[in-house]
């Protein structure tokens, strides 16, 4: 009788293509929507300037050009200067470094640490799961900018009190996440294949749970960056900030504010800067999202 | 070849004012490739038509059609469906909207999430009725009870006052059916709709499917995977591969004599309750839409193979009244004998000295209640033992309990001499290493994010069998030995299909050299070819490595082909302990008896035997 013969050839995609779940994919495939290009796009600029701004300046952030609040012809500036004389492009291309690596930072250390929380609760299913997750709740009742303005009235206004503060209640949020995200992956047999082989917990969550639920938590992380370079710059706003003098867009556009109507370019600019920087990782955030969910996957395949 | 060929798209009459006519029924994706090609066929009122094909035959897409429904990424590309003489496809939305539900009814696979979990079923049953315009109140309540006594449910108040989760799943699914024969439609599409159910459960659907038809002369579509449901149901067969209907033909026809080479197939690769004979698979893959050859799209398959099958599809080849076949060579195949079936099994002796594994008084728990009574099992060496129910019998329990999956239970499990630890975690890494458990659903039991290669070389890190180069070679050997090629290490679980998925699941297990091989329903979740072929190869193996397996499942006639012992359990309790051909033969136990002749089997539909019970062994000489 007929012995099964040798490998087929591969097996194509049957009736509806199935989207593909690896991760570096799913980074390429959102890149043909065109809200992730125009967020890419944003971000891009935006850290760029962020990064690379202090060497572009014209000026040192703390030169004195003219008496405060010139006009851009009065000071022979491109935006004029602000409420110390200080030339105001070259504050905000100044200004957003401090920004932008405390929120990246932050928003690190609250992910990593949301992650785990979230993978234990999931596999742990019993009692473990009930009293993180209850934490995490605990901490999520409380407004994030409220913790943050507790912890730094408290503790001084130091870089690493608002990265922890940040990272803390960044945590909770991402925990959740994580969790729904694992809970169903935790209940597929391979997880059981791998219990029945003895696998190591620590393996298990971060070898087989893990790469599951990459996806699902690149969306998170990039949300939370969006939500964390908001607070830090509103605690910069409301003046606590590390050093409250130096150059940074949410000082600067409490110092400046009062300009507004007659030099506006002094709060204007890091205002713009916010907004597209957070519209950008936001839209990049969507677009992984919407790819993964397989909305618009006929669109995007244009 | 033949001249007498049928023009293209002309089928059989089954005798005048059919209920439902399909001709040249083409359906495509909506960027254009074609999916089904060139369907016809007639159901006249009363008829049940099965149509049979394997995932990706385009079956459930034809009884969609018949609704005037294409899934999302589809569209209906050509062709005519008549109802009676009302043609569907150019109707407007809203009579489609109007024609469905009273004209044209359609039963889904799951009755689960077909109903609504928040309204209570007498209320459900009302809508339909509401909804295509009887609004009087006395009159529907007597159509429901009406109704509900036709699909064999209680017709009272309290009953209908119930939610759908307070049915069991068979139950549900006749409340669908009375919803579908509400407004006594003229055709009635159902799509698998007993998969997932027990086989008692099953078999009672079924009869209401085939009575309520007869009786109110409707015309239904059964579009089913398992032939031996077909069997049961349907009086006419239409069998589809890769998008076609490739047989067409009165059910009985079809299982004694059929006229293609893929229905004799399908029909060897059914397990059945006579003979215990070898199953058979069928190599190779159906070709993917867009992928399919000019020719017979069987042919690459075929054993009958000639070089005139490339040349073009094949036209239906009619070979008696009402029967068809899509092959050139259809007369030379409705002459074969039917043997095609595999030789009668001949499973190895186990060496009964020493027990390999013994199961005694262990009980189970879920919570505090208690789900396994007093098990005792032993298994031998080189032998492999069937575990048999229906679903909660705690077939599945037991198997994770060997395997330190389920950790509540009493009682001993010993390796040998050894006694087990409860969990998998407490057990050493050599037993780990000898007891392998094979998962029912081969789509979960891979970790999607790993390839193959990582995913069957895991035990041998696990274990710290090998490492490096060595370990994928040993892959790659393990691989070319389940009948995959080491090409596949590289690949992703979603680049292969049911069965390949399965054999890789076969390889992790058997790659850390296990004594004890644990399938848990590993043939389920696969179609009837695949799962032959994966039979084929669990009995290899076995042979060949001496291997003693643990092998539950609910197919009966799938025990009679690869266990030697069978174990029948339920609620929970052992009822019938034995050899297998002697306890299905001659099963003492009214469970037993019950379980045999509830399984729909071509035997028991074709009439070779009257019912599961009585049959003799080898009954096939050589």
């Amino acid at each position: 009788m007929s012995q099964t013969e040798s490998a087929p050839a591969l097996a194509e995609g049957v009736d509806v293509p199935t989207p593909s779940v690896r991760s570096t994919a799913l980074l390429a495939r959102s890149l043909r929507l065109w809200r992730t290009r125009i967020g890419a796009f944003l971000t891009l600029i935006l850290v760029v300037i962020a990064l690379a701004g202090p060497l572009l300046a014209p000026h040192a952030s703390d030169d004195f050009i003219a008496k405060p609040f010139s006009s851009a012809a009065a000071s022979g500036t491109v935006f004029g200067t602000d409420y110390l004389g200080y030339d105001v492009l070259s504050r905000f291309l100044y200004g957003g470094r401090s920004i932008l690596l405390t929120a990246l930072v932050a928003t690190v250390i609250g992910v990593v640490l949301g992650v785990v929380i979230g993978l234990v609760a999931a596999y742990a299913r019993n009692a473990l799961d009930d009293i993180l997750m209850r934490l995490m709740d605990v901490i999520m009742a409380f407004p994030q900018i409220m913790l943050a303005l507790v912890a730094v009235s408290l503790v001084g206004a130091k870089n690493s009190v608002i990265i922890l503060a940040i990272a803390l209640t960044t945590a909770p949020r991402v925990a959740r996440v994580a969790r729904g995200a694992a809970q169903p992956v935790v209940e597929r047999d391979f997880i059981g294949a791998t219990e029945a082989m003895g696998v190591s917990r620590v393996r298990i969550l971060f070898g087989e749970l893990l790469p599951n639920i990459l996806g699902p938590m690149m969306v998170e992380a990039t949300l939370r960056l969006t939500y964390s370079i908001a607070v830090i710059a509103a605690l910069a706003f409301l003046g606590l900030a590390a050093n409250p003098d130096a150059a940074n867009w949410g000082i600067m556009i409490q110092k400046n504010q009062v300009a507004l109507a007659s030099e506006p370019w002094g709060a204007l600019l890091p205002i713009l800067a916010i907004a597209l920087l957070t519209m950008g990782t936001g839209l990049i955030g969507d677009g992984i999202a919407r790819t993964a969910a397989g909305i618009d996957r006929e669109r995007g395949d244009e | 070849m033949t001249t007498d060929q049928l023009p293209a798209g002309e089928t059989e009459t089954t005798g005048g004012g059919a209920a439902v006519t399909v001709r040249d029924l083409r359906i495509s994706t909506t960027s254009g490739v074609e999916v089904v090609h060139d369907i016809s066929f007639e159901i006249a009122p009363g008829e049940v038509l099965g149509v049979v094909g394997e995932s990706g035959s385009g079956k459930t897409t034809v009884g969609l059609s018949l609704l005037g429904h294409a899934r999302r990424g589809l569209k209906i590309a050509g062709g005519t469906i008549l109802l009676g003489d009302r043609d569907i496809r150019a109707m407007s939305d809203a009579d489609l909207r109007r024609l469905r539900g009273s004209l044209v009814s359609y039963v889904p696979q799951d009755p689960a999430s077909s109903l609504n979990p928040a309204l209570r079923i007498g209320i459900q049953l009302r809508e339909v009725l509401e909804a295509h315009g009887s609004t009087d109140d006395k009159e529907n309540a007597a159509r429901i009870a009406e109704m509900m006594r036709e699909v064999a449910l209680p017709d009272d108040p309290a009953y209908l006052k119930r939610y759908p989760h307070q049915l069991s799943g068979g139950q549900q699914q006749r409340v669908g059916l009375a919803m579908a024969f509400a407004n006594r439609p003229r055709l009635i599409v159902l799509d698998e709709p007993t998969t997932g159910l027990d086989v008692t459960t099953q078999s009672t659907v079924l009869t209401t499917v085939r009575e309520l038809a007869q009786i109110h002369d409707v015309a239904a579509l059964y579009v089913t995977h398992d032939l031996a449901v077909v069997a049961a149901v349907a009086t006419r067969v239409a069998v589809m591969y890769a998008g076609r209907i490739v047989e067409l033909g009165p059910a009985d026809k079809l299982f004694e004599s059929s006229g293609h080479p893929y229905t004799r197939r399908l029909v060897g690769a059914i397990p059945r309750l006579t003979g215990g004979r070898s199953l058979v698979g069928i190599p190779g893959h159906a070709p993917s839409p867009g992928k399919r050859p000019a020719g017979c799209a069987f042919g690459p398959r075929c054993r009958l193979h000639v070089p005139e099958c490339d040349e073009k599809v094949p036209d239906m080849v009619p070979l008696g009244p009402d029967h068809s076949s899509r092959c050139i060579r259809a007369h030379e195949v409705v002459d074969f004998k039917q043997d095609d079936y595999g030789d009668p099994v001949a499973l190895p002796e186990p060496q009964a000295e020493k027990p390999v594994l013994t199961i005694e008084n262990v009980v189970g728990y879920y919570g505090s209640t208690e789900v396994l009574h007093s098990i005792n099992l032993t298994l031998e060496q080189g032998e492999i033992l069937a575990v048999v129910g229906e679903s909660g019998s705690g077939k599945t329990t037991t198997a994770r309990a060997i395997s330190g999956l389920h950790h509540s239970w009493t009682g001993s499990i010993r390796l040998g001499e050894m006694e087990l630890a409860k969990s998998a975690r407490a057990r050493s890494t050599d037993i780990r290493r000898q007891i392998q458990y094979i998962f029912q659903n081969p789509y979960g039991s891979l970790n999607p994010r790993k390839t193959i290669g990582e995913s069957v070389g895991q035990p041998l890190s696990v274990f710290k069998v090998a490492s490096g180069k060595k370990a994928d070679a040993m892959v790659g050997e393990m691989l070319e030995q389940v009948s995959l090629s080491a090409a596949y290490a590289r690949r992703y679980p979603d680049q292969c299909s049911g069965g390949e998925r399965q054999r890789v699941a076969i390889a992790r297990a058997l790659i850390a050299k296990p004594s004890i091989l644990i399938c848990d329903e590993i043939t389920s979740a696969l179609d009837v070819s695949v799962q032959a072929a994966i039979v084929e190869l669990l009995g290899e193996l076995q042979r060949e490595l001496g291997l003693s397996m643990v092998f539950v499942t609910h197919n009966l006639p799938l025990v009679r082909s690869i266990a030697q012992k069978v174990a029948v359990l339920a609620d929970g309790s052992i009822v019938e302990y034995g050899e297998t051909a002697k306890i299905l033969a001659n099963p003492q136990q009214e469970y037993t008896r019950h379980l045999i002749s509830d399984t729909p089997s071509l035997e028991v539909a074709t009439g070779e035997v009257a019912s599961g019970a009585g049959v003799a062994d080898g009954e096939r000489p050589e």
